[in-house]
């Protein structure tokens, strides 16, 4: 098997005043080629956590991470990020934004015509050529989430990574981005791991949906393989048969198997 | 700063504040396929000029009435307190003071009769050496303390307990080393901005966005780039406020620090037009001053709207 990523007993601690706290336990996924992969479980369990380990973001306590037969040492813009506030540097156009990624993978080895082309061909990839040239505080929250996106894509990553990308968004604009998302993939064929809390994203977007149990001292609870064809329609889904049961499996897996205490 | 984590800090998600804003034009406009913009405003009515008009005359009077009764208010309470008083003068006098002496500002009698002008140019160089010298020594020492937490803990508390002394307390320090009086005033303007600078710039540094730091560790930008691209122009609104404080108190010292070195500058002339007893003179002084200490910080918070780079 050809597993691009390969989390091996994977375990996280943090050391908070109250003591240490322990966020993963036990952790063994892998992850192959061109498939998505999203991450999904109740708040707080460790969602965050694991993806941040897999961008390198931190390093785990125990365990290997392993990313194309090479232990991950630390971030790389083989493995690029969205985040869920889309961080686009303020002070910088959408353009530039954009093309500081760009630049920074392929400024060695490529002329300036041909990275502003990759920058525009990525900003058109999201529909967002239009706004090129405005700063991100002129643009709506789904339009800094497109270049955010483009942004990641535009690196040509082996393996995209997104904190749940939509989270902030209204379920409007979170639908046409997920459309917008489903187009890109399939164009890209990329590898892409994706934390959601949306069961029905979960399931329009992913390969195979990795549902997590609560924590502390969370785990992979189950994971569920999602054996629609591609590419996907969001209309068509809706009477689904096999929609209908891998949503099923996941709510009662999050509110029958890992309810949460109220909070 | 915690760990890092990709997210803003520890969150949990749940609509936040541009969700609000979001419409079904956003994702329209992000389509980029509105040929039927601005069609609603064809028929836009031929009067509309002069209500537009008549609005614009009424914010004007909004904006610039209430000011001017203020100004008329406090006139008229200083015309009235010059009629009670035999030295004190009163407007129509200080007036005519004020026409005489910027009819003329730039002449020159010897080095302790000169124009007004030539005044507070004096006094402005000064500040701009002492700022400059501060701006040059602070914002550096702004980032080391920034970045290194040793560093830190190693000088705040020299800077805490050096902050709260007046400035002019270092002025015979100055005259000692210095050995004139023109050196020893701009050194007091040079201690006075140097811990504003110091300290805004130190926190600006220290909060720069942990997400802006991430997304420079996974584009894994060289350190000249997170020099030039991220830590820059996120401290630089911090590094402002820190140069517009110390303008503010600049200008604020130098006054005082001149009425105790003599020479040339608006707080010797103060001082000197009291000597010669002509208050009218100290009327106009405290106008000067106040309007362009006034300017210097109406340019400064203009620079800072300039590089603020919107709510974001
Ligand atoms: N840097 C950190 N220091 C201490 N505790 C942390 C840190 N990051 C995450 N945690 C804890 O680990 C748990 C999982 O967090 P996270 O991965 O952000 O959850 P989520 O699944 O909502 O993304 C939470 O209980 C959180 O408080
Ligand atoms: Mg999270």
């Amino acid at each position: 098997m050809n597993a691009i990523v390969k989390v091996e007993n994977v375990g996280m601690t943090f050391d908070t005043k109250k003591g240490r706290f322990v966020a993963l336990q036990n952790v063994n996924l892998q992850i192959r080629q061109g498939e998505v992969v999203s991450l999904i479980g109740h708040s707080g369990c460790g969602k965050s956590t694991l993806l941040n380990l897999i961008a390198g973001l931190t390093l785990p306590s125990s365990g290997a991470m392993i990313c194309n037969g090479r232990e991950i040492a630390g971030p790389g813009p083989e493995r690029a990020v969205v985040f869920q506030n889309h961080s686009l540097l303020p002070w910088l156009t959408c353009f530039e934004n954009v093309h500081l990624a760009v630049e920074r993978v392929f400024g060695a080895k490529e002329g300036k015509d041909k990275l502003k082309a990759r920058t525009n061909a990525a900003l058109e990839m999201v529909h967002m050529s239009h706004a090129a040239q405005k700063m991100p505080h002129e643009i709506s929250g789904g339009m800094k989430q497109r270049i955010g996106i483009a942004r990641a894509f535009a690196m040509e990553p082996k393996i995209l990574l997104m904190d749940e990308p939509f989270g902030a968004l209204d379920a409007l604009t979170r639908a046409s981005l997920q459309d917008e998302l489903i187009g890109v993939m399939e164009k890209t064929g990329a590898t892409v791991v994706m934390v959601t809390h949306d069961v029905d994203e979960a399931v329009l977007l992913s390969d195979r949906v990795v549902m997590m149990t609560n924590g502390p001292a969370a785990t992979i609870g189950e994971i569920l393989e999602v054996k629609l064809a591609k590419p996907r329609d969001r209309l068509q889904l809706a009477h689904d048969p096999h929609f209908a049961e891998c949503r099923g499996a996941i709510l009662e897996f999050l509110y029958q198997k890992q309810m949460k205490k109220a909070a | 700063m915690s760990t890092a984590t990709l997210t803003s800090g520890l969150v949990t998600v749940g609509p936040d504040t541009e969700a609000a804003s979001e419409t079904r034009d956003d994702i329209m406009a992000a389509k980029q396929e509105a040929p039927v913009a601005a069609a609603p405003l064809a028929h836009a009515p031929a009067a509309e000029p002069r209500t537009s008009f008549g609005e614009h005359c009424s914010a004007f009077l909004r904006a610039v009435l209430p000011p001017l009764l203020g100004f008329a208010f406090i006139i008229g309470l200083w015309a009235l307190v010059a009629m009670k008083s035999s030295d004190f003068p009163g407007p129509a006098k200080t007036l005519d003071a004020a026409i005489t002496l910027f009819s003329d500002p730039f002449y020159q009698n010897g080095p302790n009769d000169q124009g007004i002008g030539w005044n507070i140019l004096s006094s402005l160089k000064r500040v701009a050496i002492g700022f400059g010298v501060a701006a040059l020594v602070g914002i550096p020492m702004g980032f080391i303390i920034g970045r290194f937490a040793f560093m830190n803990s190693m000088l705040e508390p020299i800077i805490s307990i050096l902050r709260p002394v007046s400035p002019l307390a270092w002025l015979p320090i100055g005259l000692m080393v210095f050995k004139a009086a023109d050196p020893a005033s701009t050194w007091t303007i040079f201690i006075c901005s140097i811990w504003p600078m110091i300290l805004n710039t130190a926190q600006g540094v220290q909060r720069v966005p942990q997400d802006y730091l991430n997304v420079a560790r996974v584009l894994n930008l060289s350190e000249f780039k997170i020099i030039t691209k991220i830590l820059f122009p996120s401290v630089l609104p911090y590094m402002l406020t820190g140069i517009r404080l110390s303008i503010g108190t600049a200008w604020l010292v130098i006054v005082a620090a001149e009425m105790l070195t003599g020479g040339v500058g608006i707080g010797f002339w103060v001082w000197d037009e009291w000597n010669n007893l002509k208050v009218e003179h100290i009327i106009i002084a405290i106008f000067v001053i106040g309007i362009v200490g006034l300017l210097l910080e109406q340019c400064l918070l203009l620079i800072a709207r300039r590089f603020s780079y919107g709510n974001n």
